[in-house]
């Protein structure tokens, strides 16, 4: 489970939070007998040993647990008001505070809570809150290991307590489980000081407790300090005097090591989260009666604090759920040849500037069908739309509001909350969550998150004359499209912008059109365009300009701009100015191209198209190209496998026909333009636009002038005609269009070639 | 409407003479180079770096709904506090900071209208011209985004 490093760090944190809480606990009990009534140092005081017990009984430091519980027993006694503050309980408490610390002492000396009888003591402790007994008959039986410990040193009962006026009946927390005090066990795995002597200092010494909101100030003012600091290396820049220069240079190194200082005292190793998981899993695993064995891997792996606190609750649930429905019980796993005990992995290391944790079971998996199915009973989903998800799409169904797998709800997990819970807050915190599994082989769930939010790298776009900064953890690739590239490149689909990036359609926004500045695109200007990622969709987003990557500090926007989706906050960059940190959900979501209906509508229309194929009368999607000066052509788009682009350079001949080398096979090619008699245009650098479809087992490539539109339309044929390679034409979008017979072509040229046929096949398969 | 003598902070918007009090002001500022805000309510000018703080910078001639500032005239930040940290209201020109006896407060005429008359909590008659107090909440309250929004 775990190791004694771990261990040493866990009882470490405890050792230093319990000799801050004893110091408070001297002043308070002393400033309580001057203010017997202060309920509020009371009240204090109770934490504080509330807060020392509850831990040592998990770190099983059974002695001093067993003091603390009875002088928390004690307290809770005052703090209810059923027992008055006298100089004997402040002594006993007082006493009992020394006792802690010896303890304490001895636990960081050896590792265990040393060797001394504190029976006397409990008993003492005891004996006082007893006092009050006989005066509260209603009172409910103490628990009876408390009673045990009594009977283990009868001392004498001090008498002159004050009975309690009104007897209220206990409502004091008692105690689950009080370990037998005479049972010293030492903490089994903890060899914290093999040589105590060498500890010179105490640990509490070393350390000391800072205010967040002040390392928040701190982080603010650094961030303010590298603002100022590149502000004067601009300014450096144009300066000569060397003495100034090199001045400069030093601040420049000390700015940013401060700056990697301070954030570094913000940074917690995830081990500080995933110490609680083993007690999490061995209770789940035990309730459900699985064994689970827990291994964990890069616990040192850090991460800022405020990220650390919004992890902790989702990932908690993902350990839940991976012991509750993941590992199956140990008979189930033996039958199916897996050893009894499941195994609960989990890593985290960091990628990328950002962080990634797995938690992996090797339990049963989830099985795709059973999803299919819950899915479609709850109404999650629609059968069409499921009909056409991909299998991570399927998986990624468990992440949806109101969904649970679990056969039977179980009081551990399953009750159809949590999942999307999970991925709600690990988004918020701009991370993001993704589940592998397969059946019969486990699960594993990948959760990527920044490594903190207050200062994050962006690229620094330009549009309209500003700056904005994309953060860079949504930021795939960047594509420039030059001159002439540039025009053609970008094609619309239904009137919305596509780009074709390596044979997807990337929808296309641009960044002027959605923050409302005049569009300037002019012709033969480059195109930027930055490739985006937003809720596991892909989208282009078009800007004017590309500057760099840098360092920015996050600042929230003012009430007044909130309700602005498309902006994430602002940031000021290195000449003081302030520039928009654009939020790349808001902007897609404003720029409709992560609309669900969008490339789904395009599926949609062709299957219509495939349905109502011969009935002329129905819209079709066809694709438009341009041939000679003013050729207009159609293609009904199912008949089109895909539109490529081909370099006249990679053209080859082979048995007098043009071919090129596609995805392993030979292409033959067909100019269209010499099928239809009309001129053949330069050959200029341009690549060439190639038309793949495939008819019985032939796949060629038509060459056209260009590629005009895709468009929706209805499909009627006005007029016929003999012409090779025509079918006839038709009225398209108000223009006579002429249709491709792309079967015949193919057709043709599949005969022509069928003598070369063999050959070809064989020049492939080499 | 309170009724002790109070300080206000006073400046100038296209002729018309306003006040707030001074206690909710923080500082006044020159001119600062902004960068504009797409999509936002027209109000909202721009935002400007106050020592590495970033302030949202609204002009209070639109949110008057008074005539645009004429081109070439720079406005001053009157920085205020707020309950979401510090707003800056570009004026035209700034003011001394006055001190007021209640009696001569009243409230605004019933032919003040529009804005203005949402806007402004009371009219201070001095002898030589009128002072109208703004209310800074209200004047900070400024649905998040302008009609071009759905644009």
């Amino acid at each position: 489970m775990a190791d004694a490093t771990e261990l040493d760090e866990v009882v470490r944190e405890f050792l230093v939070e319990s000799h801050e809480g004893l110091d408070q606990l001297d002043r308070d009990l002393v400033a309580l007998e001057k203010d017997p009534t202060s309920k509020d140092r009371l009240a204090s005081i109770f934490r504080t040993i509330h807060t020392i017990k509850g831990t040592c009984g998990f770190l099983s430091f059974g002695k001093l647990e067993s003091v603390a519980h009875v002088g928390e027993n004690l307290l809770s006694r005052l703090r209810d008001g059923r027992l008055t503050l006298n100089a004997d309980i402040t002594s006993a408490l007082l006493a009992m505070v020394d006792a802690v610390r010896r303890m304490l002492a001895d636990i960081e000396a050896t590792g265990s809570d040393g060797d001394d009888d504190y029976a006397a003591l409990v008993a003492r402790l005891n004996d006082l809150q007893e006092a009050l007994a006989p005066a509260a008959p209603d009172a409910e039986p103490r628990p009876s290991l408390v009673d045990e410990a009594v009977k283990l040193t009868a001392s004498a009962a001090v008498e002159d307590l004050a009975p309690e006026p009104e007897p209220v009946p206990v409502s004091a927390p008692v105690a689950e489980h009080v370990p037998d005090v005479a049972d010293a066990s030492p903490l089994p795995t903890a060899r914290a000081a093999e040589h105590p002597e060498a500890h010179s200092s105490s640990v509490a010494d070393t350390t000391i407790r800072v205010d967040v909101h002040l390392l928040d100030k701190l982080m603010n003012l650094v961030g303010e300090l590298v603002l100022a600091r590149n502000q004067i290396l601009q300014f450096t820049s144009t300066q000569d005097d060397t003495s100034f220069v090199a001045t400069s240079q030093r601040l420049n190194l000390i700015t940013t090591e401060l700056q990697e200082g301070v954030m570094k005292t913000r940074m917690q190793p995830i081990g500080n989260i995933w110490a609680k998981f083993p007690r999490v899993v061995r209770d789940v695993a035990l309730a459900c009666g699985k064994q689970v064995r827990v291994e964990m891997d890069g616990r040192e792996t850090e991460l800022d604090k405020t990220i650390i606190e919004a992890i902790k609750d989702p990932l908690t649930h993902v350990v839940r759920n991976a012991v509750d429905h993941g590992i199956e019980a140990p008979e189930k796993r033996v039958a199916a040849g897996k050893p009894a005990e499941g195994r609960l992995f989990m890593r985290a290391f960091h990628e990328g500037g950002q962080v990634n944790i797995e938690i992996s079971d090797d339990g049963g998996g989830i099985d795709p069908e059973k999803l299919k199915q819950k899915a479609l009973q709850r109404g999650l989903v629609h059968p069409d739309q499921l009909a056409r998800m991909g299998e991570r799409e399927i998986l990624n169904l468990i992440f949806l509001p109101g969904f649970s797998t679990a056969e039977k709800i179980t009081n551990v997990s399953g009750r159809g909350v949590g999942m999307d819970v999970v991925k709600t807050n690990i988004e918020k915190i701009g991370g993001t969550v993704d589940i592998q599994s397969k059946v019969g082989h486990g699960t594993t769930l990948k959760v990527k998150i920044p490594l903190t939010l207050a200062i994050i790298p962006a690229l620094v776009v330009t549009s309209g004359g500003e700056r904005y900064a994309i953060p860079q953890v949504s930021l795939l690739e960047l594509v420039r499209l030059e001159g002439d590239q540039a025009r053609r490149a970008i094609e619309s689909i239904h009137g919305a912008p596509v780009y074709r990036l390596r044979g997807n359609l990337l929808p296309l926004a641009y960044l002027s059109r959605e923050l409302g500045h005049d569009a300037t695109t002019s012709d033969g200007a480059a195109v930027n365009i930055v490739v985006l990622q937003a809720d596991g969709r892909q989208f282009g987003l078009v800007v004017e300009g590309i500057s760099d990557t840098e360092e920015i500090v996050v600042k929230p926007l003012g009430k007044q701009l909130k309700s602005i989706t498309s902006f994430a906050g602002a940031t000021i960059m290195g000449d003081g100015k302030v520039a928009l940190i654009l939020d790349v959900m808001g902007l897609a979501q404003r720029a409709h191209v992560l609309a669900e209906g969008h490339d789904r509508a395009i599926a949609d229309d062709r299957q219509a198209s495939d349905a109502t194929n011969d009935a002329g009368q129905e819209l079709r999607t066809l694709l438009l190209l341009g041939v000679g000066d003013s050729g207009r052509l159609a293609v009904p788009l199912d008949l089109v496998d895909r539109l490529e682009e081909i370099e006249h350079r990679a053209i080859e001949w082979s048995a007098g026909q043009e071919v090129v080398q596609y995805r392993g096979q030979i292409l033959p090619l067909v100019r269209l333009c010499d099928m239809l008699g009309t001129p053949r245009p330069e050959d200029g650098e341009m690549p060439l636009q190639v038309v793949v479809a495939t008819e019985q087992g032939q796949t060629i490539g038509i060459v056209v002038d260009r590629i005009l539109d895709i468009v929706e339309d209805r499909l009627e044929v006005r007029r016929g005609t003999q012409r090779h390679g025509l079918l006839g034409s038709a009225v398209i979008q108000n223009k006579v269009t002429d249709l491709l017979d792309v079967r015949g072509i193919v057709c043709s040229v599949a005969s022509d070639l069928s003598m070369d046929d063999l050959e070809l096949q064989a020049a492939a398969a080499a | 409407m309170t009724n002790q003598a109070q300080q206000l902070a006073t400046f100038y918007l296209d002729g018309f003479f306003f006040g707030i009090e001074v206690e909710k002001v923080q500082e006044v500022i020159r001119y600062q180079e902004m960068t504009r805000v797409p999509l936002a309510s027209s109000v909202v000018q721009g935002l400007i770096n106050l020592r590495g703080q970033i302030v949202t910078a609204i002009d209070l001639r639109e949110r008057l709904e008074l005539k645009p500032r004429p081109e070439g005239e720079l406005p001053m930040n009157v920085v205020v506090r707020s309950d979401d940290g510090a707003v800056s209201l570009l004026v035209d020109e700034i003011g001394d900071v006055l001190e007021i006896a209640d009696e001569t407060f009243e409230q605004p005429p019933e032919t003040v209208s529009g804005t203005t008359r949402e806007l402004v909590r009371g009219v201070y008659q001095l002898r030589d011209k009128l002072l109208l107090v703004l209310d800074t909440e209200r004047t900070l309250q400024i649905d998040g985004s302008g009609p071009e929004r759905d644009g």
